[in-house]
């Protein structure tokens, strides 16, 4: 579990992940085409830093938060950032699985993690919807259910 | 590299998520029959909450579910605006009891509840303010 510690979640202006899966979603795009793992590798980094820090701190929240906000105006409400976040965590997973089928040679693993992170990125960035957020849920009465037998 | 799998496999992801995307967004909150047969009833006390006078709404939520604080600001405009009816938000988590006996897969989901505590209506996902109030008018009927 991520922290919940916190008695006010940070709170981020929801255009922004929006944002950053619209870029997630033409990076996979590349890798997808080109095979890079190298590429791979460099938007887990990008996921693991937003999983990390928060999103405000990823490359991504950056070129938003100085390229693209000040031409949109103030958000018109702020978003708990904790979803997003534990679907960049999400994302990080699938992207090192991938890039390790990649830089080992089997291409086939590189193929499906990365399919599978363009899958979540692209509904995410078009319909605004977190696939990991929906998961999650089933995540935790599945592991209620193993651990009660 | 001159291997499209790469490619096919990324316009089909695409073409399946579309899709995907498409029917989730006309399906999304919509409010569906509770199951009239054996309908799932909710005391008070499995609530852990006092049940409202003429109809309860139900919000499942996680901390990890972007669409749950508009689902609650919407869901509480509504029972503020009726009276006798009452806004109850259980933590899904913590709850794990309720979650399966309500079958809810995810959040928020939202059930409606006459005076009774019986499930009357229920969304999976955010539901409009208009189809709300039809739901909750439906269940005062009752």
């Amino acid at each position: 579990m991520p922290d919940r510690t916190p008695a006010v979640p940070v709170r981020i202006d929801p255009r922004g992940p929006r944002f950053a899966a619209g870029l997630t979603t033409l990076v996979l795009l590349l890798v997808l085409a080109t095979g890079s793992g190298v590429a791979l590798v460099a938007q887990a980094v990008v996921f693991a830093l937003g999983a990390i820090l928060g999103l405000r701190w990823s490359p991504y929240g950056w070129l938003y938060r100085r390229l693209v906000r000040p031409r949109l105006g103030p958000p018109q409400e702020l978003e708990d950032e904790r979803p997003p976040r534990f679907a960049q965590a999400v994302g990080l997973g699938f992207a090192v699985v991938g890039a390790a089928g990649y830089l080992s040679g089997a291409t086939w693993l590189g193929i499906a993690a990365s399919a599978a992170a363009l899958a979540a990125a692209f509904l995410n960035a078009v319909f605004g919807y977190c696939l990991g957020c929906e998961l999650y849920l089933l995540g935790v009465r599945g592991r209620a259910r193993l651990n009660h037998g | 590299m001159s291997d499209p799998t790469g490619l096919i496999v990324a316009a089909v992801v695409l073409a399946a998520a579309t899709v995907f995307g498409l029917v989730r967004a006309r399906r999304d909150g919509r409010l569906r029959d509770g199951g009239r047969g054996d309908a799932l009833r909710l005391s008070a006390d499995e609530l852990g909450a006092a049940l409202g006078e003429r109809a309860t709404l139900v919000q499942f939520s996680t901390a990890l579910c972007a669409t749950c604080p508009g689902t609650r600001r919407l869901l509480a405009e509504v029972a503020a605006r009726t009276p006798g009816v009452r806004l109850v938000e259980i933590d899904a988590e913590a709850r794990l009891d309720l979650v399966r006996r309500a079958e809810v897969m995810r959040t928020p989901t939202v059930l409606v509840l006459d005076r009774a505590g019986r499930v009357v209506r229920h969304a999976s996902g955010p539901p409009t303010t208009a189809d709300m109030e039809s739901a909750v008018e439906l269940a005062m009927a009752d």
